[in-house]
């Protein structure tokens, strides 16, 4: 079976036109691969590009130069150059993510945004419902909150609505931005099994995980992003 | 010869030679384009807007020195404007008139259509006011006539379905909407819904003229002319409950007639022709006798 | 996804004499797509939609729609029949004034039934039906149907714009700053409508709008326009979390944030 994803190469900047054109580095020579079953997770501290490795992946960052090759069903698609209805077909079927926070849609209930991935998918409106709302019970999110739009809720519970949103789908790749961060004990276990399923289920996991904890349940491997820092240049 | 001299200062039927030609060359393209509004260069005219200058027009431009004309007005000969132009065309035209349906070779009309069936070789010349019938929904007379030239006459059913909503049944009972031979929508003028169906495969000519508007259309002999409907509202005339009054006709159009400030009213043909020609016939109504009297 | 676009636009300028309207603007659409199209006033995003609907002939430029038989067509090269036909049965525009989209003085049934008695229904009883469920769909009160639109508040005119444009089903739908004019709350309700609506019929659309959160919520792609060029495309979340082009960073960095 082929590598699901295979990062080559990367480099990524910014660049700042409204502060003089000044450039900010971020990573470069960014090179790994995940394989299928296996949760690897990017370690080093904070600010040395690891949001902005997993934003790439997920086609939301551009890349500077380099490769970000994902495969499914034996088709190779490079992210870092595919045209953005390739993107989107990638995110419906290929490559899951979990956002540090969890962007609202106004008037859309709880149990809705966790389903949409599923309807994307054309699963009929009930299952996907009915699968939102199993996994919303396992996040331990009270059922009178389903109905209501995530707006309101407290940042943990709109950390777990994020969290049943990008498990619910079957796709081969997931990425994981702090999924964990603003959780308790209980729930934190709670994702920490749902990653050990998906990992048996053959899914490539790539993660960012601040709690000591949860990384060495989860990890297979740690890539050490400070390896691929950029030198800075003087500003 | 004596009245001859009279007309020196005129033009036979008033209008010059050439303005003759020019409309009836657009009552030629009319004809063969049925119910299509062909512009036309419209003149001043001895009498105001609304007065029937179009139907005048069109009239002195068909009228020839063997012709019978008979004007009506709201279905009578014998009102204002059907006897100012009845007088109108005697004095330029000095053709003969009539009151007589069958006897006339050319009718101008302002509103209705005469109850006795019209013959080959007959011409009814329509006075219009309004040509379009789109105005009220489309002001804009480019888009109209876009609207015309592909056939996008959806906005007419938008105005009968207005009509269902509020009024739970067609309303519109005058200037009803006709298709004229599968093709063009076409504003019949003010005559009564009541006469649609005579304007449908009639051996007459019909003639329509607009002279504030500076239009003329046509629907030639035998063509079809289908009044607008809904499948489940299907388009209906007016019925009346009793017969005419004087004649005792059924299945014609009335008028209402106020008989003294105590309520009494009657209803009686608007075509006064045909009223007259039935009770010459033998034919009596329940008021016949009666009105005459109450009415003085 | 089909593996066609429904629209092809290739080098679109307009030129209004030596002035630009928008220049050499090549882009694809595919079925289910919302691409959003943001800039300034005067950016030429507005030449740019009113030149591929139709609206206002490019001085240059080409725009080929897939019709229903999966043949391309050049709308510039069809009859206008044709393509007045296609305007009211396969697209829908939805005007920023609700005024210019609707027929203020008949009532909302007929706003919404129009589309439908213009191909060819003569059933008033399922005309009304139809446009009753649409308003429905809509959120307004089918007890409205035979008011007029006047009558209506600012978003209760922009729905039934929406509803009257939809009700023949169209593949491709433009829209010109659909929530402009309209109160924050009142534009929150109609964005998560239109959201709702685009995903459930699986509709095409292009929308302008100058509002970024607009784009955000409705649009899969974004172009993003300025002196009549288009200076940055991509994924509308990418060009919005990462944008590169100076003046989209400067768009970027002026929302307000709440």
């Amino acid at each position: 079976m082929a590598t699901p994803l295979v990062v080559s190469e990367v480099a990524k900047s910014f660049t700042m036109h409204l502060r003089d054109g000044i450039r900010l580095p971020v990573v470069e020579n960014v090179s790994f691969s995940v394989a299928a079953g296996e949760c690897a997770v990017l370690g080093g501290p904070s600010g040395i590009g690891k949001s902005s490795i997993l934003k790439m992946l997920y086609g939301n960052y551009s890349v500077d130069t380099g490769q970000v090759l994902i495969t499914h069903n034996d088709v190779t698609v490079d992210i870092a150059s595919a045209d953005p209805r390739s993107v989107l077909t990638i995110r419906r079927d290929v490559v899951g993510y979990v956002s540090q926070f969890l962007r609202t849609v106004p008037r859309v209930a709880a149990v809705d945004v966790v389903a949409e991935p599923l309807l994307a998918k054309g699963v009929a409106h009930e299952e996907a419902r009915d699968c939102a709302g199993d996994l919303l019970a396992r996040l331990n999110l009270p059922e009178r909150l389903w109905s209501l739009p995530p707006a309101t809720f407290s940042g943990g519970e709109q950390q777990r609505v994020n969290i049943a949103r990008g498990f619910i789908t079957d796709h081969p790749l997931l990425l994981l931005d702090e999924p964990t961060a603003s959780l308790d004990a209980a729930n934190r276990a709670v994702v920490v099994d749902l990653i050990r399923a998906k990992k048996e289920a053959g899914t490539a996991l790539l993660g960012i995980f601040h709690d000591q904890d949860v990384r060495e349940a989860v990890a297979d491997r740690i890539i050490d992003v400070s390896l691929f820092s950029a030198p800075k240049e003087a500003a | 010869m004596n009245t001859h001299a009279q007309l020196a200062t005129y033009n036979f039927a008033y209008l010059d030679e050439q303005t003759k030609r020019m409309i009836r060359r657009a009552i030629l393209k009319a004809i063969a384009i049925p119910g299509y509004q062909v512009p036309f260069a419209s003149r001043e005219m001895p009498m105001p807007y609304g007065w029937g200058t179009g139907g005048v027009q069109v009239t002195a431009s068909v009228l020839g020195p063997d012709d019978t004309l008979k004007v009506i007005d709201q279905g009578a000969d014998d009102t204002t404007n059907a006897v100012s132009i009845r007088a109108f065309f005697q004095k330029v035209a000095n053709v003969a008139v009539t009151t007589s349906t069958a006897e006339a070779t050319i009718i101008q009309t302002r509103h209705r259509i005469p109850e006795e069936t019209l013959k080959e070789g007959q011409i009814l010349v329509y006075q219009v006011p309004i040509p379009e019938p789109l105005r009220f929904l489309e002001p804009r007379e480019t888009e109209t006539r876009k609207m015309h030239a592909l056939e996008e006459y959806g906005l007419m059913h938008v105005k009968l379905y207005e009509d269902i909503a509020k009024n739970g049944h067609i309303a519109t009972t005058y200037a009803y909407p006709v298709k004229v031979e599968g093709r063009y929508v076409m504003d019949p003028s003010p005559t009564p819904k009541f006469d649609n169906p005579k304007m449908h495969r009639s051996e007459a000519l019909q003639l329509f003229g607009a002279g504030r508007e500076k239009r003329i259309y046509a629907v030639p002999p035998y063509t079809d002319v289908v009044s607008l409907d809904f499948e489940d509202h299907p388009f209906e005339i007016q019925k009346f409950d009793e017969p005419c009054a004087l004649c005792g006709a059924r299945n014609v159009y009335l008028d209402e007639v106020i008989l003294n400030d105590k309520g009494g009213r009657m209803f009686v043909c608007s075509d006064t022709d045909h009223c007259e020609k039935r009770r010459a016939e033998g034919h009596v109504g329940h008021l016949a006798g009666e009105a005459p009297e109450t009415a003085q | 996804m089909s593996d066609h676009p429904l629209l092809r636009v290739n080098a679109v300028t307009k030129f209004y004499g030596a002035r630009v309207g928008c220049r050499d603007v090549s882009f694809e659409l595919w079925p289910g797509e919302v691409l959003a199209v943001v800039g300034e006033s005067g950016s030429g995003k507005t030449t740019l939609l009113n030149a591929i609907s139709t609206r206002l002939l490019p001085t240059s430029g080409t725009v080929e729609y897939r019709m229903r038989d999966g043949q391309f067509r050049d709308l510039y090269r069809m009859g206008e029949a044709e393509r007045r036909f296609l305007m009211r049965t396969d697209w829908g525009f939805v005007h920023q004034n609700p005024a210019d989209g609707l027929r203020m003085t008949v009532s909302a049934g007929a706003n919404v039934g129009e589309r439908l008695m213009a191909i060819g229904d003569r059933h008033y009883g399922n005309i009304r039906d139809t446009a009753s469920q649409w308003l429905g769909r809509v959120e307004i009160d089918t007890d409205r149907i035979d008011d007029q639109p006047r009558d209506f508040s600012g978003g209760m005119r922009q729905r039934l714009q929406i509803a009257r444009n939809l009700v023949t089903g169209p593949r491709l739908v433009f829209m010109d700053e659909p929530t402009g004019g309209l109160d924050v709350s009142v534009q929150a309700r109609l964005l998560d409508l239109v959201r709702g609506l685009v995903n459930d019929l699986g509709l095409a659309a292009i929308v302008v709008t100058h509002d970024l959160a607009v784009a955000r919520l409705l649009s899969h792609r974004m172009m993003v326009m300025k002196d009549g060029n288009v200076i940055e495309h991509g994924l509308t979340d990418r060009v919005l979390d990462d944008p590169r082009e100076p003046y989209t960073q400067l768009l970027v960095s002026s929302i307000l944030q709440v």
